[in-house]
């Protein structure tokens, strides 16, 4: 299982790029109490059997893995919640898209760490795919609060395969973490 | 430093575009690929990505570089694991990459065109490094 927050979310969000989504919207929203985090995408979506076998360890739906039996992304994220006494949320339509969210309690010790959350948007912009990234952070401690969008950073510093162009969207980032 | 506007990002990359333009331009063909599946995560993948960027813009050779993340190479066991693809040298799968790691690749293979020998997990081969 993965160790902090940020890395279940790295899996959700490939969940939603291979859904075939355009626009993947991901908040990562530190409050008093928790951490609620929501990742919203318009992906293919799926009906009530995809959704119970999406929660379903030994199903996998990973076209990139033609011969794999289990998918542990969901399962693994709803345990650790579940644990954690959180909450986990799975919405989803066919053909329309598909929302995931969860908390976890800060008070509970068997809460994850939130981990690196700069690391994470970096990882998410720098996926394989033309899917628009629409990426929020707050964090109610220092008031800290922004939003990013890949096309944005693209228009602003080109391809961000290039490593001068990730660089410069990590001193961005640092920027935005500061300010 | 305050929050950077996007305004003031587009300036930092046009004044960086200008330094690069004075340099000789040989091209994107240097192909840095960090395996980033669940067990190159688990082992700090994500910090070497972050390791190699910092080091390429230390050097000076980020403009010719690409970095690219894929999923496991089938190298769980010596992790974070880092493929580079460049002209004039083998493809090679080095293992065991950490961000202390990184700095050094950047530095032997990508600069001074050697290898580094105790992370060589895939290719080349005895046979290849003959011919």
């Amino acid at each position: 299982m993965h160790y902090s927050m940020s890395d279940f979310v790295l899996d959700l969000v490939q969940n939603s790029v291979e859904a075939g989504a355009r626009t993947i919207r991901l908040e990562f929203d530190e409050k008093e109490d928790g951490v609620q985090v929501t990742i919203v995408d318009d992906g293919c979506g799926m009906d009530e059997a995809g959704q119970a076998r999406a929660l379903d360890p030994f199903r996998s739906g990973g076209a990139k893995h033609p011969g794999r039996k289990v998918g542990l992304g969901l399962p693994f994220l709803k345990q650790a919640v579940m644990l954690a006494g959180g909450s986990f949320n799975l919405v989803s339509e066919k053909g329309k898209g598909t929302t995931v969210s969860f908390f976890f309690p800060a008070a509970n010790v068997d809460s994850p760490p939130a981990g690196d959350v700069v690391s994470l948007f970096m990882t998410v912009l720098g996926m394989a795919g033309q899917a628009e990234m629409i990426l929020y952070r707050r964090r109610a401690r220092d008031g800290l609060s922004y939003e990013v969008r890949k096309s944005e950073l693209v228009e602003a510093v080109g391809d961000l395969s290039s490593a001068s162009s990730l660089s410069l969207v990590r001193q961005f980032l640092a920027s935005q973490e500061e300010g | 430093m305050a929050k950077m506007t996007l305004e003031q990002l587009r300036a930092l990359r046009e004044s960086k575009q200008k330094e690069l333009d004075k340099r000789s331009v040989e091209g994107k063909d240097i192909q840095v690929i960090v395996g980033m599946g669940t067990c190159g995560i688990a082992a700090g993948a994500k910090q070497t990505f972050d390791a190699i960027v910092a080091a390429l813009e230390k050097h000076n050779i980020a403009d010719k570089v690409i970095v690219r993340q894929t999923g496991c190479m089938g190298l769980c066991y010596v992790e974070p694991t880092v493929e580079v693809v460049m002209p004039g040298m083998p493809n090679v799968i080095y293992g065991k990459m950490t961000s202390e790691a990184a700095e050094e690749l950047v530095v032997k293979h990508l600069i001074e065109h050697s290898l580094l020998d105790s992370h060589i997990y895939d290719k080349p081969a005895v046979d290849i490094m003959k011919r």
